[in-house]
């Protein structure tokens, strides 16, 4: 249960969170580049170190293996870490540490081992980031065995999303879309906050369900907005849990609309909605009226700055895609 | 230079020459040359001797049931004992062992009975032993993840207040990975209580020392670190007691990591599958085997009269008795079940996988009920 008052910010949300997961829980520890004295270069972690003293959040050296590698360590002794990544693309290298170790240390233990862990990546671009800066790396986590991957979409989510997060048992890979940090509240549902692992219908319709996550949550409703101006009914799916998949609220939702288009900002080549497009087809193909779509960034590195906009994802890309359908009625 | 007088506070190049207090010949080298350290009491001795004999008699047989096939695969540490067992028997109960793949017999050492220890190398399951119960790791195939692990979990302790320690093996090739450095800079940063023991026995597989660093020896990295060093003869367990004792009464004590090199020797090819005769000269391999740690802690214990007939007699009694023990565990077939496949990977069951543990059950039903019927 929240304890603060409603956040203003994603940014916010997230710090109240891990605030409130600092008070309750003792054994809860934050540590990462820049997390301590500056409260992170996206200020998620700001005043934390003042409140509960470097024994709790404290500064590390920049080294990303080392800290994932040493919060597995701390996991193995009872305690819950939750590190920050800084930026996506700096999480590469300890991607031998996530997945040779924290995804498979309950497994090769036969669960005698769990390694409550909370690896907080800001991700995916949109904020004119310079090379390196605005990769979206879910799929390469989403791929392996033994990782739990969310995402939320807005500040709300992301309060309810991180506590759960914490308090699991098993490790979660925690993307931020850092172009909604600044997000304020107001999209988010109202009453109790819906499981992590659960998806959510963030908007009802009945022609076409799109599928989105993290940043193209907000893509998609402009999508929907823009549809219904068109007479075009649109369903819009925010995932949050990326693995595990909620394979009944998205076949729900297809097999009502029976066409759907899978929206993210990563290569498309492999990707993740390669993954939606193939699980949905093979539960739902008779409730297809047409192929399933994907709108994603183009099968290319991200771009530099000034060119990004030709590479997100936009509501006129995915209203074109719609069109390319055939429409019997 | 003392060894003894080097602290956490202000680090110093370790001594080029390895620090024995039994030379290989047996003989324990003069008083001056101790460096402030005092032998092992002879009962000590007297059990790492034990120790070290079992070890070796249970590594033959797991080598030999390995060459029948009972194994997948076995990496000996047969001419490392001193560094293996010398290490575990200097730590207590409550401190973490985090091992590699080489270090089985330490991991014995500690207690883990053979099926659990084998399972990885037997196939039956990746990590046999509770973790928890022994305070031991499994053991680290991927080279030198582990020393984070080890750092970490120090780092727990440390913050929690529990006066333990964790130790870490970690093989000369190892330290060439960013994981051994960003492992021994997090515990010099953090001051964790962690001693790294760097097995150096020359080679990585086919790669000897000489390839993976310029430095003079690999306990001089630790000055880097701004943590104390140590270079110490790993044929020599009366030095490797004495060593990590001390080491480890000062990392419980609040004074830090410390990094111990000991200088030893492969003396088996890397695993069964290994071909040393195209990378080492067998003349080194005798050479090294005139320096065997067993072999001079006999001598040694034989002429201070510790050691007579009756006692070797029944320790090697014992080592036999052990051996077939543990060759009579490893030809009954472990059991192995195809749904615990799914089973540890999340604590909360997820339905892909139970759908694919059920479609792996249909399978097998269907295969066995064919077989039925054929």
């Amino acid at each position: 249960m929240a304890k603060t008052a409603k956040p203003l910010t994603m940014a916010a949300a997230l710090n109240s969170a891990m605030r409130d997961a600092l008070d309750e829980d003792p054994n809860v520890v934050i540590f990462g580049e820049d997390v301590g004295q500056l409260g992170g270069v996206f200020r998620v972690t700001s005043g934390l170190l003042a409140e509960f003293g470097e024994d709790r959040v404290w500064d590390s050296p920049l080294a990303e293996s080392g800290i994932i590698g040493t919060a597995i360590g701390m996991a193995m002794y009872g305690m819950r870490p939750i590190v920050e990544m800084q930026f996506d693309a700096f999480s590469y290298p300890a991607f031998e540490q996530i997945v040779s170790h924290v995804a498979k240390m309950r497994n090769r233990t036969r669960g005698r081992v769990s390694l409550p862990i909370v690896i907080r990546i800001p991700t995916s671009g949109g904020i004119g980031g310079v090379e390196h800066h605005s990769d979206s790396s879910e799929a390469y986590w989403t791929h392996t065995p033994g990782l739990t991957v969310v995402t939320p979409s807005n500040p709300a989510d992301a309060y309810s999303m991180l506590r759960e997060a914490i308090a699991s048992d098993d490790p979660v890979i925690f993307l931020e879309p850092k172009s909604h940090y600044w997000m304020k509240e107001g999209t988010e549902q109202s009453g109790p906050p819906l499981p992590m692992n659960k998806a959510a219908v963030v908007r009802e319709g009945t022609d076409v369900t799109l599928i989105s996550y993290g940043p193209t949550v907000a893509v998609a409703l402009k999508t929907a907005e823009l549809a219904e101006e068109e007479d075009l009914s649109v369903e819009v799916i925010d995932l949050r849990s990326l693995s595990p998949f909620d394979d009944e609220t998205v076949c729900a939702s297809v097999r009502k609309t029976s066409r759907s288009v899978v929206i993210h900002e990563a290569a498309q080549f492999g990707g993740y909605g390669a993954e939606v497009a193939a699980r949905v087809t093979e539960r739902e193909f008779y409730h297809l009226a047409a192929p399933i779509l994907r709108i994603t960034g183009a099968d290319i590195p991200f771009p530099a700055p000034l060119l990004e906009k030709y590479y997100l994802p936009t509501p006129e890309r995915i209203l074109n895609a719609m069109s390319t359908w055939e429409w019997d009625d | 230079m003392s060894l003894t007088e080097e602290t956490s506070a202000r680090a110093v190049l370790p001594d080029a020459e390895a620090f024995t207090l039994i030379d290989a010949s047996g003989a324990a080298v003069p008083i001056d040359r101790r460096r402030g350290y005092e032998l092992p009491d002879v009962e000590v001795l007297k059990e790492l001797y034990r120790r070290m004999v079992i070890a070796r008699r249970w590594e033959t047989q797991v080598t030999a049931l390995t060459r029948q096939g009972r194994l997948s695969t076995y990496p000996s540490a047969r001419g490392q004992e001193a560094s293996e067992i010398g290490t575990v028997m200097a730590m207590q109960e409550t401190d973490w062992l985090f091992p590699t793949y080489r270090d089985s017999i330490a991991v014995g050492t500690r207690g883990v009975v053979t099926a659990e220890l084998l399972s990885g190398f037997r196939g039956d399951w990746h990590s046999g032993w509770d973790p928890k119960e022994h305070r031991i790791a499994p053991q680290a195939t991927p080279l030198a993840t582990q020393v984070l692990h080890a750092v970490g979990l120090a780092m727990a302790a440390k913050l929690k207040g529990d006066p333990i320690a964790t130790v870490t093996f970690i093989g000369d090739g190892a330290t060439s990975e960013g994981d051994a450095h960003e492992g021994f800079n997090f515990a010099g940063v953090w001051q964790t209580p962690t001693v790294f023991i760097i097995q150096n026995n020359q080679f990585a597989i086919s790669v000897p020392i000489a390839k993976q660093t310029r430095a003079r020896m690999l306990a001089d990295k630790a000055v880097g670190y701004g943590i104390p060093g140590y270079h110490v003869d790993g044929n020599d367990i009366a030095a490797v007691f004495a060593v990590v004792t001390e080491a480890l009464d000062r990392a419980r004590s609040g004074g830090g990591p410390t990094m111990i090199e000991c200088l030893t020797y492969r003396i088996e090819p890397h695993t069964n599958s290994d071909d040393p005769s195209r990378y080492r000269d067998a003349a080194d391999v005798e050479a090294w085997k005139a320096r065997d740690p067993i072999a001079r802690l006999e001598r040694y214990l034989t002429t201070e009269g510790a050691l007579d007939d009756e006692l070797r007699a029944s320790i090697e009694e014992e080592s036999e008795r052990i051996a077939a023990a543990m060759r009579e565990a490893m030809n009954r077939e472990p059991a192995i079940d195809p749904m615990e496949l799914f089973e540890h990977v999340y604590n909360e069951p997820r339905a892909s996988l139970l759908e694919q543990r059920d479609a792996l059950k249909a399978e097998l039903e269907d295969a066995h009920d064919a077989g039925a019927v054929s």
